[in-house]
């Protein structure tokens, strides 16, 4: 993101160089995020660190909460129900569907306008760049006019330089899928793009800025939207609304769609698409404005390469001379600060309560070699078969054991040891880097991230005020 | 349906469609049935090295030096499939300085242009290698294209008039007392190219001669007509890199042994390899030990390869032949050469000969012999050209060089898609529409995956061998949608829908070797693209059951 705060003076025992906050949230994704912001509902002092652009770029922006349910059973019409038969273990059933709700009314204030679904319990089921349909919670506003429960018939727009989404095939997978109306697909060139391998950014930028492009090899230009509406206009047959990828403008999106509209007299929709994704770093974007008002600090670009334990051991557990190591005794203590790598000076960031959200296999918060499976920075313990040739089943689409690679947590979510002890009394973990479920097959990685965030967020601050 | 043909040739390997070229410029008819894609047995499946002989040319001086001769013809006839990266066999501290002064000697005595260097003289063409390196001898090894090769000898036949027929399998060999003559094939959805979901037929081909040219599956198909080929299948793993540590290929000077070979090929470097006996060519393990050995013990001539990405691991299975009675115990014995087996002469059954043995370089030179073979027994004179008449896409290389800019590729997408298409560059890239990348990590552009389709219909894996598309780091997990998508308006919606299918779950296959570090996130990566923001795990499309889009979500706030 590039945001970057003035450092705050700071005590303790390296004052000169050391960071201090309350809660320390490692990790700028939506679990991340969602983390820093709950703990910032309480007066505490939150920071987050992350590294490398979040796994967001990635994401197609939905909300997705659970479509369907670990055996398969689905698409779910609603997710809520199916919450409370997950088996133990998974991450919804250790935060509970209560807070599940909460995270994502929590959700819904943050987002305001730019997402909708909360009218109802039920999934939305929304068109994929690959033609098909998948169940979600929430979706951006500029795709609520696709949807596929809606019967209205749709033109799909593809462009032929923009290979990821071709029309008239989607169009074809609908119609195989089933959906309620008639859809019709074309491809077009799309004004104004003068090379074959333009970047996503590229055409959003020039429907946002309204660039003035030449049509029909004629010297007068006009602008992108108008140019852009005017080459749809001639193929639309009376359908009352219009598919397009997902790359109708960036920041003011919802400018760039109303003018698409009004154009053609028709309801707009994006089609989310694969990365990089305008809907994903839309979200990103819309996450760290709120961040930034919410008054914590963020330091990008940095990772997290070291952590020392407290010497004098867990304050967070009642000091009780005569008790007898309990299971819930941390194995390793209290963290008493991280090491963050600022352009190779190793700073000492202190906090009194830590939320680890640096994501799973695809956003390296978990990794692999030829030996076995870790968590880099703690080191916490991940489960996972000791064969390697035991991570995969041999059908791609099959219950893949690498998909649910991640620590296993208790109900405060900090991370467990093997002998099911927690291993640090003030880490809690949130998002991809917790085990024990498989978010693409369930489609509930986004639902997961707001609930685990937000109940680590929620937790680390109480902590802290106690 | 039943057809006749003048010359049968089974298997469409390098050796199959070699032949199937020779006999074919030779003016003959020729039918080629193959039972998968061109390549799909051993051809498809081996580490790319174009041997300069030097590896034979202690143990075996006849191959080292049939080695070298059709080395230099493929530079001539198959310019666009073969990189001139030279080769390095490298003496570390423990390999003999004996064994090392009989493989200079070897290679003069074969003459296999070749050159001592100093430990710090090969480190300088090849900075990874090991720093313990005492010294190299420089050969002109390469690596050259398989599946190129082949399908160019596909294609150049079928320009003589031959019929080439993949998803082709041979499900019976004719044999009316002691003539064999001809086979029953079932084409997987009808005669002619791919075509998804089409509905299978059983084709009677009947031929005057027929070369059972299987390899590794030779004894099933003899056996078919109750002769016995004991071929003795060997298996080896290679292993894919996901950049190339070496531009050059790496040999260990050492007399034999497993994993002792690094070629760089197009993207990647390949590891290579193992020898193993199995019983059965289609159905053998493919064990973890084999990929952990080949890295392990290669990491010890180039370091770096222990920390490496890797992207995939596939197996290959040589079709190794030994006379009977021979009995040879470790497969790494057995004899590299090819045996001609007239079942006429051996069995007492005219009209078939069986090819084993042999290996991908000399492939042309075993096709010339075999079809001499043919035309002898069809009282055909008619010589060979294969030698000197290049491949297509190999005619006018040098005038390709030098207009390398246009087509509105930017290079290096420019340049990959020369090399791969040689002189058909302009025939295929030169179009009015729009020609965007589709595969990202090998620079194939639609205009090329395009005219792969026209090759070989509905079949996105005979599109990969044709392109390489799919083939890189992210091993079609961000392209074989693309790909996929391709096919359509020509083929419906359905088709292009299994063709997906099918081409992801053949790049799973290979990546499961390799799955962990990079692989096991970038696996992560595609299973979160194909299943969370495609759904293509749980697609409605392909389930049976109808879906009540009336309970769901309609957008309306009530």
């Amino acid at each position: 993101m590039g945001r970057s705060s003035t450092e705050p003076s700071t005590t303790g025992r390296c004052a000169e160089v050391a960071i201090s906050d309350d809660v320390l949230v490692i990790g700028g994704g939506l679990a991340g995020a969602m983390a820093a912001l709950a703990a910032a509902e309480r007066d505490v002092r939150v920071r987050l660190v992350t590294y490398k652009q979040s796994t967001l770029r990635q994401a197609s922006g939905l909300i997705d909460v659970l479509g369907y349910a670990p055996d398969g059973d689905g698409p779910l019409v609603d997710p809520f129900e199916a919450l409370e038969g997950l088996p133990t273990g998974h991450p919804y059933e250790r935060v509970g569907s209560e807070a599940v709700r909460e995270a994502l009314a929590f959700f819904d204030e943050v987002a305001g306008d730019a997402y909708v679904g909360d009218h109802t319990d039920a999934n939305a089921l929304v068109p994929t760049h690959g033609g098909t349909v998948k169940p979600t919670a929430r979706y951006p506003t500029a795709t609520a006019a696709g949807l596929a429960s809606d019967n209205r018939d749709a033109l799909l727009v593809g462009f032929e330089t923009l290979p990821d989404f071709d029309g008239p095939l989607a169009a074809s997978h609908l119609a195989a899928a089933g959906v309620p109306f008639d859809a019709r697909g074309v491809t077009l060139s799309f004004p104004g793009i003068e090379r074959d391998d333009a970047k996503v950014t590229r055409y959003a930028h020039l429907l946002e800025r309204d660039e003035a492009v030449s049509v029909d090899d004629s010297a007068a230009t006009v602008g992108a939207r108008d140019a852009l509406a005017e080459s749809v206009d001639e193929h639309l047959e009376g359908e009352p609304r219009v598919g397009f990828p997902a790359i109708l403008g960036d920041e003011r999106a919802d400018e760039v769609r109303t003018a698409l509209g009004e154009g053609l007299g028709v309801d707009v929709f994006e089609v989310p698409m694969g990365p990089p994704s305008l809907p994903g770093m839309r979200l990103s974007d819309l996450l760290y404005d709120a961040l930034e008002d919410a008054g914590v600090r963020v330091t990008s670009g940095v990772p997290v390469v070291d952590y020392e334990v407290d010497p004098r051991g867990s304050s967070d557990t009642p000091a009780d001379p005569s008790a007898a190591k309990t299971s819930d005794d941390p194995a390793r203590g209290r963290i008493d600060h991280v090491v963050v790598d600022r352009n190779g000076a190793e700073v000492p960031h202190r906090a009194d309560q830590y939320v680890l959200a640096t994501g799973g296999l695809v956003g390296k918060g978990v990794r692999s070699d030829r030996e076995g499976v870790r968590e880099p920075i703690f080191d916490c313990h991940v489960p996972h078969p000791e064969d390697r040739y035991d991570w995969f089943v041999d059908g791609v689409f099959g219950d893949q054991p690498y998909a649910r690679f991640g620590l296993d947590v208790d109900r405060e979510l900090r991370p467990l040891e093997t002998d099911s002890r927690p291993t640090f009394s003030n880490l809690r973990a949130a998002g991809a880097v917790l085990g024990g479920y498989d978010f693409a097959a369930e489609k509930s990685g986004s639902g997961v991230s707001l609930a685990t965030g937000y109940v680590a967020g929620r937790r680390a601050s109480t902590a802290v005020i106690r | 349906m039943a057809t006749d043909t003048e010359v049968l040739v089974l298997g469409g390997g390098s050796t199959g469609c070699g032949i199937a070229r020779d006999l074919a410029m030779r003016g003959l008819e020729v039918t080629l049935v193959e039972r998968g894609n061109l390549t799909d047995g051993t051809t498809g499946r081996m580490h790319g090295l174009l041997h300069s002989g030097g590896r034979y040319a202690v143990s075996d001086q006849a191959s080292a030096t049939e080695c070298i001769e059709e080395n230099e013809i493929l530079r001539d006839i198959a310019g666009h499939c073969v990189e001139e990266t030279g080769g390095l066999f490298v003496q570390l501290p423990d390999d003999s300085d004996d064994y090392f002064r009989e493989k200079l000697e070897g290679c003069r005595d074969c003459n296999i242009p070749a050159r001592v260097l100093s430990g710090r003289e090969a480190r300088e063409i090849e900075p990874y290698l090991t720093p313990d390196i005492e010294r190299a001898i420089e050969v002109p090894d390469g690596a050259v294209d398989p599946f190129r090769l082949c399908v160019a000898n596909a294609v150049d036949a079928e320009a003589h008039g031959a019929r080439i027929e993949t998803h082709a399998e041979v499900i019976d060999l004719l044999r009316d007392g002691a003539d064999v003559y001809g086979v029953d094939v079932r084409h997987d959805s009808g005669p002619g190219k791919r075509r998804h979901a089409a509905p299978g037929s059983t084709e009677e081909i009947t031929a005057e001669y027929v070369v059972n040219a299987t390899g590794a599956w030779a004894g099933q198909i003899a056996a078919m007509a109750d002769l016995e080929v004991a071929v003795r299948p060997s298996k080896g793993v290679m292993t894919i890199m996901n950049v190339r540590q070496v531009d050059t290929v790496i040999n260990r000077c050492r007399p034999k042994g497993d994993a002792d070979i690094v070629v760089p090929h197009e993207t990647t470097a390949i590891l290579g390899t193992t020898d193993e006996e199995v019983s059965d060519p289609d159905d053998y393990p493919e064990a973890q030990w084999e990929v952990d050995q080949v890295i392990d013990t290669l990491a010890d001539l180039v370091p770096i390869l222990e920390e490496a990405r890797t992207i995939r691991s596939f197996w290959g299975v040589r079709p190794l032949y030994e006379p009977p009675g021979t009995a040879t115990q470790d497969p790494t014995d057995i004899t590299r050469d090819f045996f001609l087996l007239d079942h006429a002469e051996r069995d007492g059954v005219s009209g078939l000969s069986s090819i084993v043995g042999g290996k991908f370089t000399t492939y042309r030179a075993m096709a010339e012999e075999i079809s001499d073979h043919v035309c002898g027994k069809l009282g055909v004179d008619a010589t060979c050209a294969t030698a000197e008449e290049p491949l297509p896409g190999s005619e006018n290389l040098a005038v390709l060089e030098d207009g390398m800019d246009e087509f509105g590729l930017r290079s290096p997408v420019a340049r990959r898609s020369k090399q791969r298409l040689g002189s058909r560059a302009s025939d295929v890239l030169e179009t009015d529409d729009a020609n965007p990348v589709l595969c990202a990590c090998e620079g194939v552009t639609r205009a090329e995956v395009r005219d792969a389709i026209q090759q070989s219909g509905t079949d996105l894996n005979a599109v990969r061998i044709r392109t390489r598309a799919s083939m890189g780091n992210c091993q079609g997990g961000f392209c074989s949608q693309l790909l996929a998508t391709e096919l359509h308006p020509e083929y419906d919606e359905a088709t292009a829908r299994s063709a997906l299918d099918e081409l992801f779950q053949e790049r799973w296959k290979g990546q499961r070797h390799a799955l962990w570090g990079e692989q096991l996130s970038q696996a992560m990566v595609t299973y979160a693209l194909h299943a969370t923001t495609m759904n293509r795990d749980r697609d409605p499309a392909a389930s049976d059951g109808s879906l009540e889009y009336g309970a769901f979500d309609d957008g309306e706030v009530r």
